[in-house]
């Protein structure tokens, strides 16, 4: 186990695989561009290259080389760089196997941070994940801890399908316990970041360290609220959900994205018509406010969810409890 | 290349290659009439790109690989896929070649080299140099084509990846078939090269690769233009952009209605839309088909009877595969939900 930044984790992740496969390739705007790069003096050019602005290519050859063998990693940085190229994110790598009769494969992570609600305005804020989930043929990856940055990574990278990587930039330098060598985190597989009996709070990324200080909060009061990170939404680890729920009742969905574009609608339509006789109180949803996220630091606070709100979801669907 | 460097074998190929494809593709035209219903939503014909996709895949060798877009009967047909999968494929049947989940704007033969067909113009240019960079690394001379219409090179796709191919001197060959129209817009209404009179191989320049033109219903042209594009990328120095010329001589696909109005192929756009009757019918006078048959008759390489016999072959082969698909069975509605994910 090392202390590791998130941000450092996930790059232990890419070196654990480009060591083990030689068919891993890493590529994206300024990177690699000095031989004292990391990636390039460990692997070489063949493998590690610089391009330019130009995101279709980016996403396009990857898919081409992903199709010719290969196991292409794209730093995207910013997952709004991928609405550039959204036709060869959503309607070309996840397409090509189907289509195919299952002749290809399209092996291919595309790494984008995401979230950057600290004074970022309104074109570098989103929190797109819920774009993604829904196409078939894509798998839609949010780690929210170290570890899982590290594990998750490894695991897209050896998945043989398109993997979207969301990290969430606001997490970038949070340190966290990784462990040393091999470390693969399965996909489908949620994380209970803290167990309780009286309510299941859902969240993902960000909202998932903002969930658990609200529910510290509510320890105090004698509430306590079950933590579930599912880790990655496509696919998406319903079971773990509806069993808490099951157990409490009671379900709170925080997530990061504006109402109607959220994880956690997705989630709710789910629960409302499979765990609906274990609710004892409507499911409440903890979005951003619908609207562009805002430069000024007080109205950014304002429109991402917060603790304060958690705290206030947790409460409202706990009225009248006996 | 002269008629006389091409060993008569080789033409004579070519000439069959070419027929396969043309006479392919008649029936799935004949489709329409003879079996309406059968092919559903969009199929796009080769007719009059014949010499120049033959042409170009003459180069092919083991390790190379090609993509194309929606008008994909002609390149797995010189690669050696089978008619009567690629027919029952176009059929939506179980023996297609995609296991009828892709259809006629996404055929794929991968142990063939074809590995994929993107319906969105320009969207699969970049796949071709991301499989080139593969081929790069492998470092065993081997090479990509990439062929795509004229529409295309208008798409950021384009111009993002003859930047990085030529940047990273990638083994890709892209060939244009400029067929004049972009659906129903002419390349001088949408061209800024074209409408300055000058031909869309200019574009390379910006890219500081080779652009050439050639007379794409010209087979053996197309074979010294894109014999030397490969030539280049398998020495290592970089991609070329050759724009074929050939003249589309069908329209640019079947009527596009809902269920229930019978399918069919319109008139060409030269005609319905632009009323150019003479330049449709001076197209069909230079039908690199039958232009091709009377070159290799003329100068002896074959002999008109012969010429006749693989005419009687193909016309066999191809009624084959229409019988063939047209009696394979649906696949099974659970395939529906293989496949999403490997």
């Amino acid at each position: 186990m090392a202390q590791l930044p998130f941000i450092a984790a996930i790059d232990a992740g890419i070196h654990q695989e480009m060591q083990r496969d030689p068919s891993v390739l890493y590529f994206g705007q300024n990177m690699a561009t000095t031989e004292n790069h990391d990636f390039v003096k460990a692997y070489g050019h063949d493998r590690v290259r610089v391009t330019p602005i130009s995101e279709t290519a980016e996403i396009g050859m990857a898919i081409g080389a992903a199709m010719a063998g290969l196991r292409p990693v794209v730093e995207l940085y910013m997952a709004e760089f991928m609405l550039v190229a959204m036709d060869q994110v959503v309607n070309e790598a996840p397409r090509f196997r189907y289509m195919s009769g299952g002749q290809v494969k399209v092996p291919l992570v595309l790494k984008a941070g995401f979230g950057f609600a600290c004074g970022w305005a309104g074109q570098h804020t989103g929190s797109l994940t819920a774009l993604f989930m829904g196409v078939p043929g894509l798998k839609v990856v949010v780690p929210s801890t170290a570890a899982d940055a590290k594990g998750l990574m490894a695991t897209a990278i050896r998945d043989d399908n398109p993997v979207v990587f969301l990290h969430h930039y606001l997490l970038t330098l949070e340190p966290g316990e990784v462990p040393d060598g091999e470390h693969l985190v399965p996909f489908g597989k949620a994380e209970i970041r803290r167990a309780g009996g009286d309510v299941t709070i859902v969240a993902t990324g960000w909202m998932v360290p903002r969930s658990l200080a609200a529910a510290e909060r509510l320890a105090k009061e004698g509430i306590q609220a079950e933590v579930i990170d599912p880790r990655t939404v496509a696919p998406l680890d319903l079971e773990t959900i509806l069993k808490s729920v099951a157990k409490t009742g009671r379900l709170v969905l925080v997530d990061q994205a504006p109402r109607h574009a959220t994880v956690a609608g997705i989630i709710a339509g789910e629960v409302a018509e499979h765990g609906f006789s274990s609710l004892k109180a409507p499911i409440v949803q903890v979005t951003a406010r619908d609207t562009t996220v805002p430069y000024s630091e007080p109205l950014e606070a304002y429109v991402i969810p917060d603790e304060e709100r958690i705290v206030a979801a947790v409460r409202k669907v706990l009225q009248g409890r006996r | 290349m002269s008629v006389q460097a091409l060993p008569a074998e080789r033409q004579i190929w070519i000439y069959t290659q070419m027929l396969r494809i043309r006479e392919f593709e008649e029936r799935v035209k004949r489709t329409f009439t003879e079996h309406p219903g059968v092919i559903r939503g969009h199929t796009h014909l080769a007719d009059g790109a014949e010499a120049s996709i033959v042409g170009s895949l003459s180069h092919f060798r083991a390790g190379d690989a090609a993509l194309a877009t929606y008008r994909c009967h002609g390149y797995p047909m010189v690669l050696g896929s089978d008619p009567k999968a690629m027919m029952a494929e176009i059929y939506g049947r179980v023996d297609g070649l995609c296991k009828g989940l892709g259809g006629s704007m996404h055929l794929t033969d991968v142990k063939r080299g074809f590995l994929g067909t993107s319906g969105i113009v320009g969207a699969g240019i970049p796949h071709a140099a991301g499989a080139a960079w593969a081929a790069q690394i492998r470092k065993k001379a081997e090479v990509v084509y990439c062929f795509f219409g004229d529409g295309a090179s208008k798409q950021g796709a384009f111009h993002e990846t003859l930047n990085i191919a030529s940047l990273w001197k990638l083994p890709v060959i892209f060939v244009m078939e400029n067929n004049g129209y972009n659906v129903v817009t002419t390349s001088e209404q949408e061209d800024a090269n074209a409408a300055n009179g000058e031909p869309l191989a200019v574009k390379a320049k910006a890219y500081s690769m080779p652009g050439v033109t050639v007379d794409g219903a010209d087979p053996l042209a197309v074979y010294a233009a894109v014999g030397a594009a490969v030539e280049r990328a398998r020495a290592g120095a970089g991609p070329t952009l050759v724009e074929s010329k050939v003249y589309r001589l069908s329209a640019h696909g079947n009527i596009i209605a809902p269920p229930g109005v019978p399918l069919h192929y319109p008139e060409h756009e030269a005609i319905t839309v632009f009323g150019k009757r003479e330049e449709y019918e001076a197209a069909l006078r230079g039908d690199p088909v039958p232009r091709f048959r009377a070159t290799l008759v003329k100068s002896g390489t074959l002999a008109a009877a012969k010429a006749d016999e693989i005419g009687m072959q193909v016309a066999h082969e191809m009624a084959a595969a229409v019988t063939f698909a047209v009696n394979s069975p649906f696949p099974k509605l659970e395939s529906a939900l293989d496949n999403v994910y490997a």
